[in-house]
């Protein structure tokens, strides 16, 4: 049903994720080199200044977009030209048409119309984020063979095997977390982590599903082809799928890593680690398991949800930040041995134990 | 009959093999991100004290911005040659070609003309140091008998748009002072050499 709020609504959700994202992600080119910097005792990009400000080096956003913008934008000798300019494009639509179903909030009452603060309220949200992963690595493999050079090819080959080998490895940890909460709305599995475990002991995702949230989380950072996992990129061999792109049309394929860096930070949120519930906040303000109760306004119950959010995504994006800057890259035959004999044998236990404790326990 | 006694390296024996822990490298990992995240947290927390004005903790990173702050160079760091002066102002340099005889650079030229000083004799009537060739080695101040030439100026900035500007003649190389009366002086210099 179609009305002036909903429509409304709707543009206010999909604004508010739009810049959230793109801003996180904008932020996230200046904080992996500044935390990078940090981590190694050094001080990172600081030079950049406008009128004599320097802002511990944040001008440098800027100072990448603009270089990005005015360099020369090179198209090689290739039969895809269309193509070659298509890859960039899908590769950052894709990451960011994903965040549509993901919840970032849970619902305002608006002349007496309930919104959901989420894009697409779709009860299949799972499904949605599968099939726009899947469609990720069209994007990558593209640009490797549009580009007409071997190099390029090989990493786009590289990249689609790499990513189907981790594709499988997420949809197997999610089964156990759509097992658990029975159902496949990303909304309503937020919703089942606000109840309480043992009584004390938030029902978040990585209580039921530890040994999932590993595998999930290592096979993001594959999704997400960053460091121990740049087997595409692959600095010190092939130099990447995006070896013939310049200008903005690399600067997109960069940028889609950090918005894949705030999509997998925002999945393990979602499933997880509660997605925008905060611990003992009810619709109504705070119930203790220990009996106090402090009640509080609606906006700010939900304005604590967002913010509960955003601050896990933050978090989860320096994690993964720290995990790029750390750990050295794999070779691509250990990359495949740890997708195929580790991860995937493990998420397949997970699921069967899970399968068995829940109907144990029904 | 001898014995030859045969080195067999045993590379295994080298290569330790990983145990169970090291090999599923989980905790590796944790350890690695342990160290990396300890060195981010306490660098964070150093910079946001030193932020807010707390100067006592040490600083958080260990760069030099460097034009704006140099590291302190030690005393005995051989830099730009200078040639010193007697009290009255001449140059105690007696063209004795010692400097330029040892040089293995090839770098320093001098012309010698008559002083009728008896106690004297010689004196340069012009010195160049071609500090384009000169490799620093210092042989040309251990070589000289009179201490009229050191490199203590501190400089080491020596860059230059043109071979010319490189080398360096008899006015300047006295004109320099030790690096201790030098302070903050390394930048004028090459700006003055850059616009000569």
């Amino acid at each position: 049903m179609l009305t002036t709020v909903t429509i409304s609504a709707a543009i206010a959700t999909t604004v508010f994720i739009v810049m959230f994202v793109l801003t996180l992600a904008g932020i996230l080119t200046w904080v992996e080199r500044k935390q990078s910097a940090i981590m190694q005792d050094r001080i990172g990009a600081n030079r950049a200044r406008i009128l004599g400000l320097r802002l511990w080096g944040l001008f440098h956003i800027i100072a990448d977009a603009v270089k990005m913008f005015t360099k020369e934008d090179f198209i090689p000798n290739t039969k895809h030209r269309f193509l070659f300019s298509l890859a960039p494009v899908l590769s950052l639509f894709f990451a960011l048409l994903t965040f549509a179903v993901i919840p970032f909030g849970h619902q305002i009452t608006i002349a007496g119309y309930l919104i959901p603060l989420q894009v697409a309220s779709v009860n299949v949200g799972i499904l949605f984020i599968f099939a726009m992963m899947s469609v990720a690595v069209y994007g990558v493999v593209l640009a490797g063979w549009s580009s007409n050079n071997n190099y390029a090819l090989l990493g786009g080959i590289r990249a689609s095997a790499q990513m189907i080998s981790y594709e499988i490895t997420i949809g197997l940890t999610l089964v156990g977390i759509i097992m658990i909460f029975q159902t496949l709305s990303l909304m309503e599995i937020v919703k089942a982590q606000g109840r309480l475990l043992f009584g004390v002991l938030p029902a978040w995702g990585i209580f039921y599903q530890p040994v999932g949230f590993l595998l999930f989380m290592i096979a993001g950072i594959a999704e997400n082809k960053r460091i121990p996992f740049d087997i595409p990129e692959g600095e010190s061999e092939i130099i990447g799928f995006f070896l013939e792109y310049s200008s903005m049309k690399f600067g997109m394929f960069m940028f889609a890593d950090f918005i894949e860096t705030v999509l997998i930070a925002s999945l393990l949120t979602t499933f997880f680690f509660g997605g925008w519930q905060v611990p003992y906040l009810a619709d109504t303000g705070f119930v203790f398991p220990w009996g106090g109760r402090w009640d509080l306004n609606v906006w700010l119950v939900e304005g604590m949800r967002v913010i509960s959010f955003i601050v896990k995504v933050c978090l989860f994006c320096w994690l993964l930040m720290l995990i790029r800057w750390t750990l050295p890259r794999f070779r691509f035959d250990q990359l495949m041995n740890l997708g195929w004999k580790v991860l995937l044998p493990l998420s397949l236990a997970n699921t069967i134990v899970t399968a068995a404790i829940v109907l144990w326990l029904d | 009959m001898t014995t030859r006694t045969v080195h067999v390296v045993n590379v295994s024996a080298r290569r330790r093999a990983l145990n169970f822990w090291e090999r599923i490298y989980l905790p590796e990992v944790l350890r690695g991100l342990w160290v990396t995240g300890r060195h981010f947290c306490v660098n964070m927390w150093r910079h946001t004290l030193r932020a807010i004005g707390i100067k006592s903790v040490p600083p958080g990173a260990v760069t030099y911005q460097y034009p704006d702050e140099r590291r302190p160079a030690a005393e005995r760091l051989r830099s730009l040659h200078r040639l010193t002066q007697r009290p009255d102002g001449t140059p105690r340099c007696v063209a004795c070609m010692m400097c330029e005889t040892v040089c293995p650079a090839f770098c320093i030229k001098i012309v010698a003309e008559e002083v009728s000083d008896p106690n004297i004799e010689k004196r340069p009537k012009s010195f160049d140091i071609d500090i384009g060739r000169c490799v620093f080695c210092g042989y040309c101040v251990e070589a000289c008998p009179e201490d009229a030439i050191r490199m203590d100026t501190g400089i080491t900035e020596l860059g230059s748009y043109s071979r010319r500007s490189m080398v360096l003649d008899i006015d300047t190389l006295l004109s320099l002072k030790p690096a201790a009366q030098n302070q903050g002086k390394p930048v004028d210099f090459l700006q003055k050499r850059l616009v000569s």
